[in-house]
């Protein structure tokens, strides 16, 4: 039906332009993790010594093995708030359904500097947690754990990412064909029973696509651990930042990330297996 | 919804999901109320309403001089990654060549990966071609990024889309150009707008690549990132506030949009973050 030429004038520019604008910059990063530095330039000469480095230095390992702990207490905290959320408005709400979802989804639209300077005004040892335990009598001096620690960055991204886990979850919930469920109870499953063994393992896949998210996107975050986290509060991300600002050393900083690229890559590739595996047949 | 479980009372559940809207409201709501206080961002409750926050907001040239930079990058952004996602919807809608199922991957790559590996791989880009950091790495970094967006949301509107149309429009003699005019742009008004909004929105909000690509020039959120560096004042409540109050009328706006396609769920979009 579509004419050649069609075919290679919509063909052609997105394939250029992605080629040259993504294509070519990330195989820059894979490329610059095999360089090395002298004297403050980058030389290109093929090697393996940043990756040899990272394997090298324990400092690495223990700042990636804390994200990721941050990063799964981020996720399992998302799940925790956002699944019982979208099952309470995907089969609870009534009539408000659609205004309920609508207001999960707001918070989305809200500026993610937005939402993290307001936990840095809730949490800091002047904020307005403090001045409320004060006002209450609960404490009579400012709690200063509660800002710059690992905590204040799960607070925050829990907080970020929980409407996205929500969003998945709520969809594969409302797929979930409703006379299954009817059938469950009808036949005298309890429901509790009907919840773990129809409506759980029919979420699933929504349940992995929301999981793998905020994982993914709690991992390579360097924004929360310099707004809220402080030293303590360090993710791996930050010290690619460091390693591409202060430290100048662009191929180690670009070895890290590739490292943090081929993590990302990899869960993403088991969930969507999992996924499958998963998927309503 | 019918049947027991549908219908069936369960308190404790609610009680519980009321309090995770407080949990995703809370900071929402204090940044709000303290954007009045004047005495600033801390202490409870908040005492003194003013306004003064928003008047020396007002007469701030640096933050007014950055939002101006925020809407130019992000009407730029919209205006690339919409023409380069429609053509990229389309050749993925309708064109085999090699490569096409690498390219769909690289094309959602952006959406998926950290902000952190595309800002820095943008910025080794920008450096080996010898492009200077401005406003112009932002947008190219924003554009290319947000292609993602428009793809996906293109093609979900051109596999809902009636091809007979088009293949009327032609049989009748209408010319490829005539018909790409008149039918195809047509009946994607709906996605077009709708991916319009939410790229706009993406890219006033953008940080994460912004931060490795800017120069001298700041973005809104930079402006602000730099600021909250030396300490915290109403001041940011108060743009803050305004930004939140803009977002939401945006998604009204969107929300509006999506409702008036036949049978088209709103959710869809942002099913699969």
């Amino acid at each position: 039906m579509y004419s050649r030429a069609y075919k290679w004038i919509v063909s052609l520019p997105p394939l250029l332009w992605v080629g040259f604008f993504l294509l070519l910059p990330y195989g820059l990063m894979f490329a610059h993790s095999f360089w090395l530095v002298r004297d403050g330039f980058v030389v290109h000469q093929w090697n393996l010594q940043n990756y040899h480095k990272l394997f090298a230095n324990p400092l690495y390992g223990e700042v990636l093995f804390r994200t990721m702990r941050i990063a799964a207490s981020v996720t399992l905290l998302s799940l925790l708030l956002g699944y019982p959320l979208a099952y309470y408005v995907s089969f609870h709400a009534g009539a408000r359904k659609e205004l309920l979802y609508q207001l999960v989804i707001v918070p989305l639209w809200v500026s993610y500097l937005v939402r993290g300077y307001a936990w840095k005004t809730i949490l800091g040892s002047d904020g307005v947690l403090n001045g409320f335990l004060q006002y209450l009598h609960i404490t009579h001096e400012p709690v200063g754990f509660l800002l710059y620690s690992p905590f204040a960055v799960i607070v925050m991204l829990t907080h970020i990412y929980t409407p996205f886990v929500f969003l998945p979850i709520y969809a594969a919930l409302e797929h979930i064909p409703r006379p299954l469920v009817e059938a469950s109870q009808d036949l005298g499953a309890s429901q509790r029973a009907t919840f773990l063994r129809v409506i759980l393992p029919l979420s699933m896949p929504g349940l992995l696509a929301g999981a793998t998210f905020a994982f993914v996107l709690s991992l390579g975050d360097f924004l929360a651990p310099l707004l809220v986290g402080g030293p303590s509060g360090t993710m791996i991300a930050n010290i690619v930042q460091s390693l591409f600002g202060a430290a100048y050393d662009w191929p180690l900083g670009a070895a890290v990330s590739v490292c943090i690229l081929l993590i990302t890559v990899t869960l993403l590739f088991l969930t969507e297996r999992l996924e499958k595996r998963w998927s309503f047949k | 919804m019918t049947g027991i479980h549908a219908n069936g009372r369960a308190p404790l559940l609610t009680i519980y999901a009321a309090l995770v809207f407080a949990f995703v409201y809370l900071p929402i709501v204090v940044l709000i109320a303290y954007s009045f206080n004047r005495d600033g961002v801390g202490g409870f409750p908040p005492r003194h309403i003013t306004l003064d926050w928003y008047r020396q907001l007002f007469a701030d040239g640096a933050i007014w001089d950055a939002v101006q930079n925020s809407l130019i990058v992000a009407a730029a952004s919209v205006a690339l990654a919409l023409t380069l996602g429609l053509l990229a919807a389309l050749a993925l809608d309708r064109a085999n060549f090699p490569g096409k199922a690498l390219f769909r991957r690289l094309v959602l790559l952006p959406l998926i990966l950290p902000g952190i590996i595309t800002g820095l791989s943008l910025l080794m880009f920008a450096v080996f071609i010898g492009l200077p950091l401005s406003l112009l790495t932002v947008f190219l970094g924003h554009g290319t990024a947000l292609i993602s967006v428009a793809t996906t949301e293109l093609f979900a509107g051109l596999q809902k889309m009636d091809r007979a149309q088009e293949e009327a429009s032609l049989d009748l003699g209408a010319s490829p150009w005539q018909t790409f005019l008149r039918i195809t742009l047509p009946s994607l008004k709906l996605s077009l707008i709708a991916a319009g909004l939410l790229i706009f929105t993406l890219s006033m909000d953008e940080i994460a690549v912004t931060f490795f690509l800017i120069g001298r020039d700041n973005t809104l959120p930079l402006e602000i990132w730099g600021r909250l560096r030396r300490g915290i004042t109403p001041e940011i409540n108060a743009i803050s506030t305004i930004i939140f109050a803009v977002s939401v009328a945006l998604i009204v706006v969107w929300y509006r949009v999506r409702m008036r396609g036949l049978g088209e769920q709103p959710q869809e979009l942002l099913e699969r973050p």
